[in-house]
């Protein structure tokens, strides 16, 4: 695994194909947009999967979804299978609410989200099973 | 927690954060763009955009876009009747997915805006209106869930565009105040401008009545500017004592021109007449209202004396206003340094030593140092322009002569100066 901050404070490891981005304790507007950035910066660097995970996360507000659901965009126009890992039961349910899961799946945490994202062949076009826990 | 309340406690933060943002006023765009997440981010909308209504030019132009690619729309024409067709209390929400509210959408919309929200994928479109005058629109994209707007939501909607709404209506009036305060200073500009020209005008009046001291006033208003700067006075001091020097002498336009251009030694009754100008000079300025207070006392009080034995009413000291001992010593400078026809100009060790044998009698030591320090400064080469060696010319501001002079002088003036405040 390597690890790198490119130049943006948000911290992102990549393994293979994949790369993990840690989003910080606060989702709003300017972590959010580091997080957009890293992940384009990932999907234009040749990833082929991305994670958000979201360990250290307590809150993510209506910025922050938005926010996501720009990530979540970019993960499809890239056809990149995208995963939240790590989210509390509160951001959990809010997203499966307004929908954000039904376009990125959910994993309890960062080494389920690359063990779901390992059984995909992603040479080809694929969308991780949605919208359940692993 | 019930699906409902997670969604309502959603739209109440959501709402929160929208009032945050709009406080913030420190960037408009950045402003609109974070609102928009604003509103994206509490439906679970994919995609969207606000555009403000520019009256002057009937288009809209989109301030923020969410999710519409790489090359979201700029600005759309946007027809002035359209814009009045929406300016009321409660415009509609229209949602481009009902087919019934289709023809109505296409028909309010106008073709092009139309056209362009489909392309796009734009489905809900929410008038900005603030007092019953159309601002814009908040134009949303299709949802996350893929589900169509409730009516609950698009009353979150509704109630986030009012905010957002306002939030464009201020920015809007607070740039007319720009624009208007920019416009006020332009013409304060043109009329401190015209001001200038008819002193600068009176001046060569005065100076015309004297036709041995050609330009006198002019070069009293620049010495004068000179040194209010060396004294570290503030811009509009300065530009104040320049227009009182260039006033000073107004009076003499009352005073008969042979007494003015004798060239003899004038007697006492003449003399009397002549004094009487800066008394004179007070009249004619006294009922005009002038951007800077001292310019009538200046004028009335440019020949009274530290030592009081100066006219119209032998002041003493510090009961003589700064600016009539600034003027003094200009006014004296340029006397020595000018040719007469009834008398050569004095050499500058000559006025040097003038100004030693006066300090603290005729002239205020601090504004006599300040004259020798931009002097010195000019000598020096320190400054960039040099507008005394241009008055006075380049042989007669030897370096080699008159540095020492200067720096002995000005050396000797705030040691005495230091002393007298010490003593206080």
């Amino acid at each position: 695994m390597v690890e790198s901050h490119n130049r943006s404070p948000v911290r992102s490891a990549r393994t293979g194909d994949i790369a993990v981005i840690y989003a910080s304790d606060y989702l709003n507007k300017l972590s959010g947009e580091r997080i957009e950035r890293e992940c384009r910066a990932h999907l234009g660097a040749g990833c082929r999967a991305l994670v958000v995970d979201f360990k250290n996360t307590g809150l993510v507000n209506s910025i922050g979804v938005s926010i996501l659901l720009g990530v979540i965009d970019a993960a499809e126009r890239a056809h990149a299978p995208l995963v939240f890992s790590n989210l509390n039961t509160q951001a959990a349910q809010l997203f499966e609410i307004l929908g954000l899961t039904l376009h990125a799946a959910l994993a309890s945490d960062e080494q389920a989200a690359l063990r779901m994202l390992s059984d995909v062949n992603l040479t080809e076009r694929y969308r991780v099973p949605v919208g359940k826990h692993t | 927690m019930p699906e409902q309340t997670t969604k309502l406690l959603h739209a109440f933060s959501a709402l929160a954060d929208l009032g945050e943002e709009l406080a913030d006023t420190h960037d408009f765009e950045e402003m609109v763009r974070t609102t928009l997440h604003v509103v994206l981010g509490a439906l679970g909308v994919r995609r969207g955009a606000v555009a403000e209504y520019m009256q002057a030019e009937e288009h809209l132009r989109f301030v923020a876009a969410w999710g519409l690619g790489d090359d979201p729309p700029a600005a759309l024409p946007f027809a002035a009747a359209s814009a009045e067709m929406l300016s009321t209390p409660h415009p509609r929400a229209l949602l481009l997915s009902d087919t019934e509210q289709l023809e109505l959408a296409r028909h309010q919309l106008g073709e092009r805006l139309f056209n362009t929200l489909v392309l796009f994928r734009l489905q809900l479109t929410v008038p900005l209106v603030v007092h019953k005058k159309f601002v814009g629109f908040i134009l949303l994209g299709d949802k996350a869930t893929g589900t169509d707007f409730t009516v609950d939501e698009r009353e979150v909607v509704r109630t986030m565009a009012r905010h957002i709404g306002v939030g464009i209506y201020n920015h809007r009036l607070l740039r007319e105040v720009e624009r208007r305060a920019e416009e006020t200073r332009g013409l304060y500009e043109d009329l401190r401008g015209i001001y200038r020209n008819t002193v600068r005008a009176f001046a060569a009046a005065i100076d015309c009545k004297d036709k041995y001291t050609q330009g006198h006033s002019e070069r009293v208003g620049k010495y004068s500017e000179i040194i209010a700067r060396e004294m570290g006075w503030s811009e509009e001091e300065v530009e104040g004592i320049a227009v009182a020097g260039y006033l000073h002498d107004i009076g003499k336009l009352v005073v008969e021109r042979d007494i003015i251009n004798a060239p003899y030694k004038i007697d006492a009754k003449q003399s009397s007449e002549l004094n009487r100008h800066p008394a004179a000079g007070f009249e004619i300025l006294a009922p005009i209202q002038h951007p800077y207070a001292e310019i009538t006392l200046i004028a009335k009080y440019h020949h009274e004396r530290i030592d009081g034995r100066g006219y119209p009413e032998g002041l003493k000291g510090d009961q003589i206003p700064p600016g009539a001992k600034l003027v003094s010593v200009a006014d004296s400078f340029d006397a020595m340094t000018t040719d007469r026809t009834y008398k050569r100009r004095k050499a500058f060790p000559e006025v040097v030593e003038d100004f030693r044998r006066n300090a603290g009698k005729q002239f205020a030591p601090e504004v006599l140092a300040a004259l020798c320090r931009a002097i010195l400064r000019e000598v020096n080469g320190e400054t960039r322009e040099r507008p005394m060696v241009k008055m006075l010319g380049r042989d007669y501001l030897d370096p080699e002569e008159c540095r020492p002079l200067l720096v002995e002088l000005i050396a000797e003036l705030e040691s005495n100066a230091s002393l007298a405040a010490g003593s206080a």
